[in-house]
């Protein structure tokens, strides 16, 4: 019994869910003497990464129309394979800290001109060390008239850009922006000799021996990497097992090390496994039910309220998430970013409330809710818990069931329906999210709040927090922000998923991120056979 | 109709208006649907199957590749799969055939009857786990993934691919194997087995000398029947064993709408059918001069 909650808890460290003063002040409790608690604390952290061994993983992604050009990636295959042989010019750490990469330093005095100071002596897997020339042909790439970079648009506030010697690059913003350096840690904006934008040649930690697209991609240890306590394994084979099944199978016959995506119908018979070990992470990933101001009745503060009260948020992480995930606030920010509102109640359901809205709002007959598994796993198995726990209010909620196909372009952010289901994966950056989906000019607001005294204000204060510097100045306008959206906007965010993955007990990591699944999607250069 | 378009397929949640009209205008996609269709089968007569819509972008840049490029990897490791359950489940399914009409309503035949019928009932992904459970989970004889690529050697390429193998085999042996134990015991039946039989021949002689050569028409239709199946019917069995082949190829291209591979794989499809059953019309014949000359 000890012995199982001492390895829970050293489990927990080596997640990073406590830190080491938590994992002795518990070991001591449970009457485990210091001398040995702190041997065992030093196990599960086990600081000193190996090297060497092959490591290969099952990814649930990955179709025959995947590049290797970091401006069309689209999927977890392309992000985990690209941050592979790739680097950038900031990242995010595992603490979802963002810090320099090729980069070492990066600074501006008003938010609008930002000075990157390249590191020196970097090479390129084709020997050419890397300079601002690569830098400026790399930007040119997401940025140009003709470029097909699905980074145009996070680029497209960069007016100028240009070197100040082999080792500086200016940009220049046609805004303030002090989540600039956030954008730029984006896995679409890879740094690649100036020449060669789409042959997969990086000054990542492992260099591409062969790519089948849809299939595999197989990599070996670059030698001369920059980066210390970086890449620990001597070959990589990513391998693209779309079938959860397969996946899971591969794994527990040894056929990989790990993979991402675990079904979270059979995760408790992965469990049993004794040489697997499961591993969850909630990011900025969320399941949202965003509903149109424009369209009638949701232009009603009331009824938007009374929907909001409506909903049995727990139900939804214990039957649509199996408990794996959080519940959501109504707002697009989760704890893992760093100025999330945790100063706001959370929403839970209430039936009295929600019908004093419902009933304040004079709204009577059905409300329809349009879904379909598109948007995500589960979404119109929630539509329907909601639609029963609304009734509870005595709300009526429609669920009409769409197609799959063409969710996107014929349901989603369309007039012609009002509430749907949607997902979002999230931002690093408080004002990017904001950005991408509530900003007024956003083409994503797909909840068109933009006419309301609040949604003014918020638009303001967006504008603001991109040119405040001083930390706690932009987190009170943050903070803000994110209390207009809870209270106003027209979101309703039940639900933050968290990413599952498992690896084999051979594996050895520190603390997870959770920017993207699999340790930010930089597992295969931050982890190491044990 | 296929909702939605390539354009809408590839930006997903992306996807604008603006760009969506550009990808169509790129790709050819507003001009009317019988233009296209003449254009694509004038080049399919002259051996060009067309540029597969992946890879290209709304603003120009073109990283796709023809069709047949596409194709060509893909439908090499299906033929390999499909040769290698064919060489398997033909002759275990004829000579179990023989077999059981030799020896028919006996033990042996009923459950040779049974098992086969049993593998036959259960749909192919529940048979490939089943067989992924007891060989490479429980007992890791083979691998649970058959991901081969170009460089994979034949012997290592025969033992990864042995679990989908085995899968498609226990999926179609009932079917041929049923087949000619019918034909041959249906032939049993005639007067001129019956002649046989008096001249003293014995039962083997009578089936394989006798029976079997006026049976070949409907086992090679059969037989033919399933070879094509193998070919074009095998995408549970490719996904779950994870293999890369040409059933895949074609569902994600209907799923992204990338309407020339669709076409390019159609079309083989359609011509392996034919042709195999081509070749069982023409065994047909062969075994049975009877039908070279009109009555």
């Amino acid at each position: 019994m000890k012995d199982k909650f001492i390895k829970a808890q050293q489990e927990k460290l080596t997640l990073g869910a406590i830190d080491r003063r938590q994992f002795m002040t518990t070991a001591i409790a449970a009457g485990i003497a210091i001398p040995t608690a702190l041997s065992l604390a030093s196990d599960a952290i086990a600081a000193t990464p190996k090297k060497g061994g092959k490591f290969r993983m099952g990814l649930g992604h990955g179709s025959t129309t995947d590049t290797l050009d970091s401006g069309t990636s689209e999927n977890h295959f392309t992000l985990v394979n690209g941050y592979t042989f790739g680097n950038h010019l900031t990242e995010i750490n595992n603490e979802g800290k963002l810090v320099g990469e090729l980069a070492e330093t990066f600074e501006s005095d008003d938010g609008k001109t930002w000075v990157f100071n390249l590191r020196k002596g970097v090479e390129f897997h084709n020997g050419k060390t890397m300079t601002s020339e690569d830098v400026l042909a790399s930007y040119e790439h997401h940025m140009g008239e003709k470029s097909t970079s699905a980074a145009k648009g996070s680029l497209s506030p960069v007016k100028s850009i240009k070197a100040d010697g082999k080792y500086k690059v200016i940009m220049e913003l046609d805004s303030p922006d002090t989540d600039f350096p956030y954008i730029v840690s984006d896995y679409h904006i890879s740094i690649r000799p100036a020449g060669d934008m789409t042959s997969g040649v990086g000054t990542g930690g492992y260099i591409v021996q062969s790519f089948e697209p849809g299939v595999k991609s197989v990599l070996k240890r670059n030698p001369n990497y920059w980066k210390e306590g970086a890449a620990h394994f001597d070959e990589v084979e990513l391998l693209s097992i779309v079938d959860p099944n397969a996946r899971q199978t591969a794994l527990i016959s040894g056929e990989i090390d790990a993979m991402d995506r675990v079904d979270l119908k059979t995760i408790n018979l992965m469990k049993r496994n004794p040489n697997i070990n499961i591993m969850q992470a909630t990011g900025t990933a969320h399941y949202t039910f965003p509903m149109r101001l424009n369209v009638d009745p949701f232009g009603d503060y009331d009824l938007r309220m009374a929907l909001k009260w409506a909903v049995d948020r727990q139900e939804l992480v214990d039957k649509i998430l199996l408990g794996y995930g959080a519940v959501g606030n109504d707002i697009p920010i989760g704890t893992a970013n760093y100025f999330h509102n945790s100063d706001l109640p959370q929403r839970e359901f209430d039936a009295d409330k929600a019908a004093f809205h419902y009933k304040k709002s004079g709204h009577s007959g059905k409300i329809q809710l349009s879904a379909a598994d598109a948007a995500f796993a589960g979404a119109v198995d929630a539509a329907q818990l909601m639609a029963n726990s609304a009734k509870k209010a005595g709300i009526d909620i429609e669920v009409i069931r769409e197609p799959n196909d063409g969710y996107w372009s014929n349901v989603w952010n369309n007039d012609a329906k009002g509430w749907c289901a949607c997902y979002w994966g999230g931002r690093p950056a408080e004002t990017m999210m904001f950005s991408a989906a509530y900003v007024a000019e956003s083409k994503w607001n797909d909840t068109m709040w933009k006419t309301t005294d609040s949604a003014v204000k918020f638009n303001q204060l967006v504008k603001d927090a991109r040119k405040e510097l001083d930390e706690s100045k932009k987190r009170d306008i943050l903070y803000e922000c994110q209390r207009l959206i809870y209270d106003d906007g027209g979101l309703l965010c039940p639900l933050f998923n968290s990413y599952v993955s498992a690896n084999s007990k051979k594996i050895a990591h520190g603390k997870i991120a959770a920017n993207w699944d699999s340790d930010g999607a930089k597992c295969v250069e931050r982890w190491w056979f044990a | 109709m296929l909702p939605g378009d390539f354009g809408q397929a590839i930006l997903g949640q992306a996807a604008l208006p603006e760009t969506v009209a550009a990808f169509r205008q790129e790709l050819g996609l507003d001009k009317p649907a019988y233009i296209r269709y003449f254009d694509w089968a004038l080049g399919a007569i002259q051996g060009d199957l067309g540029t597969s819509f992946s890879g290209r972008n709304a603003s120009g840049a073109d990283r796709s590749a023809e069709v047949v490029d596409k194709i060509a990897p893909r439908l090499w490791n299906t033929l390999f799969l499909a040769s290698m359950a064919a060489l398997i489940a033909v002759p275990l399914s004829l000579i179990l055939g023989i077999l059981t009409a030799l020896y028919r309503n006996s033990f042996f035949d009923r459950s040779v009857n049974t098992a086969t019928l049993t593998t036959i009932s259960f749909p192919e992904f529940f048979v490939a786990y089943i067989l992924i459970l007891f060989f490479a989970s429980l007992n890791q004889i083979f691998p649970s993934l058959a991901n081969v690529d170009p460089d994979t050697n034949f012997g290592e390429r025969i033992y990864r691919t042995a679990l989908p193998a085995f899968t498609l085999t226990l999926v179609i042996v009932a079917h041929m194997m049923r087949m000619t134990r019918a034909a041959i015991i249906n032939l049993l039946a005639s007067p001129y087995i019956q002649m046989a039989k008096l001249s003293g021949a014995s039962q083997t002689e009578i089936i394989l000398k006798h029976a079997l050569p006026n049976a070949w028409a409907p086992i090679a239709t059969v037989i033919a029947f399933n070879l094509a199946y193998l070919v074009v019917g095998v995408v549970v069995v490719e996904v779950v064993f994870v293999y890369p082949g040409v059933g895949q190829l074609m569902v994600d291209a209907v799923r992204t709408r990338d309407i020339p591979v669709v076409q390019g794989c159609a079309l083989i499809f359609a011509v392996t059918y034919i042709l195999l059953n081509l070749i069982a019309d023409i065994i047909g014949i062969v075994t049975n001069p009877r039908l070279l000359h009109p009555k």
